[in-house]
């Protein structure tokens, strides 16, 4: 999934380092970013694909604004990446289309 | 937009007063009988219950103590079908409309014996009969396995169906251009004068002529029926509407209180209040929403609401519509409601060709829709 990323950290002092594992598999995110900027730096294409057309998309705003970030994370499906901080032993998955309600949910 | 107001002046066959739902389909009605017409929109400071409402195309329980309005609501919704497929043939625009029937959940069982004795009452006037089922609890449950343990049960009705009211109007304007009809934007129509029989409309940017007008202004036509000879006792009354974000397809028919759109998107909204020109939302009314939501579809409670509007219905006393022509000024009409969408195809036919040829279908009952029954 993973693919070269085109998003490069600038050189920032004293991060922490935390892993999360976005579809299976273990990637190394800063302590203090977003889910979002993680994704984007790993080169996760697409981070979601839409409920109508099935088409992919990629965070966007990076600010709460546009919803083009949406994905699973820690078995939430529809979370905000942007707006989502990453700990240590996240678990991340694409939203796959429109979330499901039934079952699991109630 | 300046060109559109330049061509204007020539004037036109027919002029509308207001590019909403009720104005653009009556607009296109006529333009479709080979008039010239020209729609006079005061634009996006409109309040514009066309953008607002809940997209129902709803019959049920409609006209519960006037058959003309019931008898109207249907013929509109069986019109709706042609009418959709006409303007998808048309403009390439997929209206979403589904008329699968749809269901007036019910909480408690008090409201659901009534809402049975209003529909039971409703048939026993309706000598073709008036189709409806009551369903308890568990008929519910069978139909809908989402429905929640609280609910006391619903009532269906066959003729009821949902529709995209943003689609609806795109094409209806799209539709309406392609056969010439003109739309002049930001032409808020201030006042009208009958002048040797004429009307002479006048916004802040000039004066149109037309031989005929057609008052589709919503909350406006208040003031402007006056000026025309007609009293009409409109107000607004406020909905408050919730959206949630896009789920997996779990609700086939429309509900007078949620709905899922066809994208998935679940719309909720069932509120009246009477708050004059106030278009805004309030938390309480948007708990109230939200908590009835989740306790007829209990699935909903983790379901993230993405946004939220308030809109005006165009209220009568009597909540019908009023279509009149002015007696003292013939060539004035009015055209008024607060169910654009469901009577959209009833406007956009028979109502329409009742304005552009004068003789109304006697099935539209029109003297019913005389607005001389609110003075008493």
């Amino acid at each position: 999934m993973p693919t070269d990323s085109r998003f490069n950290r600038l050189p920032v002092s004293e991060k922490g380092l935390v892993s999360i594992c976005i579809e299976g598999q273990t990637i190394t995110a800063l302590e203090g970013e977003s889910v979002a900027a993680a994704v984007l730096q790993a080169g996760v294409r697409p981070s979601r694909t839409t409920p109508v057309t099935d088409s992919g998309r990629a965070p966007f705003c990076m600010m709460g604004v546009c919803f083009d970030c949406l994905m699973e994370i820690d078995g939430k499906p529809n979370t905000q990446a942007c707006m989502t901080e990453v700990r240590d032993g996240m678990v991340v998955n694409i939203q796959r289309g429109a979330r499901q309600v039934l079952g699991d949910d109630l | 937009m300046a060109a559109g107001i330049r061509t204007s002046r020539n004037g036109s066959d027919v002029a509308v007063v207001g590019g909403g739902l009720v104005g653009l389909a009556v607009a296109l009605g006529i333009q479709e009988k080979g008039q010239q017409v020209t729609i006079y929109d005061e634009g996006d400071i409109a309040f514009r219950a066309s953008r607002g409402n809940f997209g129902l195309v709803w019959v049920q329980g409609k006209g519960d103590s006037y058959p003309a309005y019931a008898n109207l609501s249907r013929l509109s919704a069986r019109l709706w079908g042609d009418m959709a497929a006409s303007l998808e043939e048309s403009t390439g625009i997929d209206l979403q409309l589904s008329q699968k029937g749809g269901l007036f959940v019910c909480l408690s069982e008090s409201e659901l014996s009534q809402r049975a004795n209003m529909l039971d009452q409703m048939a026993a006037n309706h000598s073709e009969g008036y189709p409806f089922e009551v369903l308890d609890h568990q008929q519910l449950k069978e139909m809908v396995p989402e429905i929640g343990p609280e609910v006391a049960g619903a009532t269906w009705g066959p003729e009821d169906g949902h529709v995209n009211p943003l689609y609806l109007m795109r094409a209806l304007l799209k539709r309406f251009t392609s056969l010439g009809g003109k739309l002049i934007n930001s032409a808020a129509i201030n006042s009208v004068q009958p002048i040797n029989g004429q009307f002479h409309l006048h916004s802040a940017d000039g004066r149109y002529v037309s031989d005929k007008v057609v008052l589709a202004a919503g909350l406006g036509n208040k003031k402007l029926a006056s000026m025309v000879g007609i009293e009409a006792p409109i107000f607004p009354n406020r909905g408050q509407v919730l959206i949630a974000e896009r789920v997996k397809h779990f609700l086939d028919y429309p509900t007078g209180h949620v709905r899922q759109t066809a994208e998935g998107t679940i719309q909720c909204g069932d509120s009246k209040e009477d708050v004059g020109f106030d278009s805004g939302t309030t938390t309480d009314v948007i708990a109230d929403i939200a908590r009835r939501a989740v306790t007829m579809f209990p699935l909903l409670k983790d379901v993230r609401l993405i946004r939220s509007w308030g809109a005006l219905r165009i209220m009568t006393p009597d909540g019908h519509p009023i279509y009149q022509q002015s007696e003292e000024f013939p060539g004035a009409f009015l055209v008024t409601c607060h169910s654009g969408v469901t009577l959209a195809a009833a406007h956009a036919g028979p109502i329409a060709d009742w304005i552009a040829e004068g003789n109304p279908d006697p099935v539209l009952n029109l003297e019913k829709f005389h607005a001389n029954r609110f003075q008493v």
